[in-house]
């Protein structure tokens, strides 16, 4: 049984890999990828998730529309989400802040960023 | 007068021996007077002998005291210098761990860039990665994906970012930045040219990656902006290039070589159905 499920969000492997990679290192960790904000929505709705990577440009549905959704339902209200996001997009990483997104990482992403942004939003000690 | 004689002689000797008994009582009261007086002098001698016996104490305390103290200090000034010793170590473990932290980080980087870069035999897959790549782990913003031609004269813009692919110039080998980069192997990074804006026909490119396997030019990757929170490159851009250089080259002319014997594949698969049929 993990201690802490993530869910990353995320259209592209090779970031869906880095993120993965990283967030491996934590122990006790269980990581579950969605390739779109309509396969993330699905996957955090029928399953329960401690904290959520979500990226901002996505295919079928983009990355703010899915923290939109998931900021309205009552149960995922609290669910910590990072976004990332260009630096180029920043009005985008501002909506998603203002959406209810905790953090933001910019590319090109670095994975003991990513690492130390999962153990704060997850309250784990370093 | 006899017995005249013998009164006064009575008189006379009770006069006498009242006089010896007081001389005996004040000698008693002498000898009592000297007894107290040798038991206060041999109390106060005992008292003094006592005292004197006190101070030798007190002395020795003192001094072994003085030692602890002395001992204690010595004791505490090592244990500072160890703590001291300890609190440096300690430094350069946290500075050690950071360091390896940030190559773990870059070596998961170009773990993911290598293990993408070979993960298809599509063209057009491998070519998406390397864009991939290149946004993600680099930071490229404007930027093309050239691939040289048959005759390995002319490099094409295949694929491009944060611009449109008609606007990237053609490049000849051997000439200008891109073209000498590819010509000679080497990544050329040109003069601080971040957020030069303007359209990338007029624009210098930050960087000429060449993609080469063993001599043989196979295209390059020409970055002319970065995003703008990326602050020129860092260790690990140059790490990726040189990655890029190798393994990108590698993977476009695996998955060409393999398109080709697809195609000539499906080609003789034709005739020898149309043969056996």
């Amino acid at each position: 049984m993990a201690d802490h499920r993530i869910l990353i969000v995320e259209d592209s492997p090779t970031m869906r890999q880095l993120l993965v990679f990283a967030l491996k290192r934590m122990k006790g960790v269980d990581i579950v990828e969605a390739k779109d904000g309509m396969d993330g929505l699905r996957k955090v709705t029928h399953d329960h998730f401690d904290l959520a990577f979500v990226d901002i440009n996505m295919p079928v549905m983009d990355g703010l529309k899915l923290i939109s959704l998931i900021r309205s339902e009552e149960s995922l209200a609290a669910m910590p989400i990072c976004v990332i996001t260009t630096e180029g997009a920043k009005e985008d990483r501002e909506r998603a802040i203002a959406l209810g997104a905790n953090e933001y990482l910019t590319k090109p992403v670095q994975a003991n960023r990513v690492l130390s942004v999962a153990r704060a939003l997850l309250k784990l000690d370093d | 007068m006899k017995e005249r004689d013998g009164a006064e002689s009575t008189e006379r000797g009770e006069a006498v021996l009242a006089i010896f008994q007081r001389g005996a009582e004040f000698t008693r009261q002498l000898l009592e007077e000297n007894a107290r007086l040798r038991r206060e002098l041999g109390a106060l001698e005992l008292r003094h002998g006592q005292a004197a016996q006190c101070d030798t104490a007190w002395e020795k305390l003192r001094q072994e005291l003085i030692s602890k103290i002395e001992d204690l200090e010595s004791r505490n000034h090592d244990i500072l210098e160890q703590l001291r010793h300890v609190e440096s170590e300690s430094q350069l473990f946290a500075e050690r761990y950071r360091e390896v932290e940030e190559e773990n980080s870059h070596l998961a980087a170009l773990y993911v860039a290598t293990y993408q870069l070979h993960s298809t035999l599509d063209p057009a897959e491998v070519v998406r990665v390397i864009v991939e790549i290149v946004i993600n782990l680099i930071g490229g913003e404007v930027f093309a994906v050239y691939v040289a031609e048959d005759d390995a004269r002319v490099l094409e813009p295949v694929a491009a970012e944060g611009a449109p692919l008609a606007e990237f110039p053609r490049h000849r080998m051997g000439d200008g930045f891109v073209g000498g980069s590819v010509a000679s192997g080497r990544v050329e990074v040109g003069p601080a040219a971040k957020d030069a804006g303007g359209p990338v026909p007029g624009r210098q490119p930050v960087v000429s990656i060449p993609l080469r396997v063993d001599e043989h030019p196979v295209g390059a990757i020409v970055i002319y902006d970065l995003l703008r929170q990326k602050d020129g490159f860092s260790p690990l851009d140059h790490e990726l290039f040189s990655l890029l250089a190798g393994h990108a080259a590698t993977a476009i002319c695996a998955a060409r070589l393999h398109a080709q014997s697809e195609r000539k594949l499906s080609t003789i698969q034709g005739f020898i159905d149309l043969l056996t049929k």
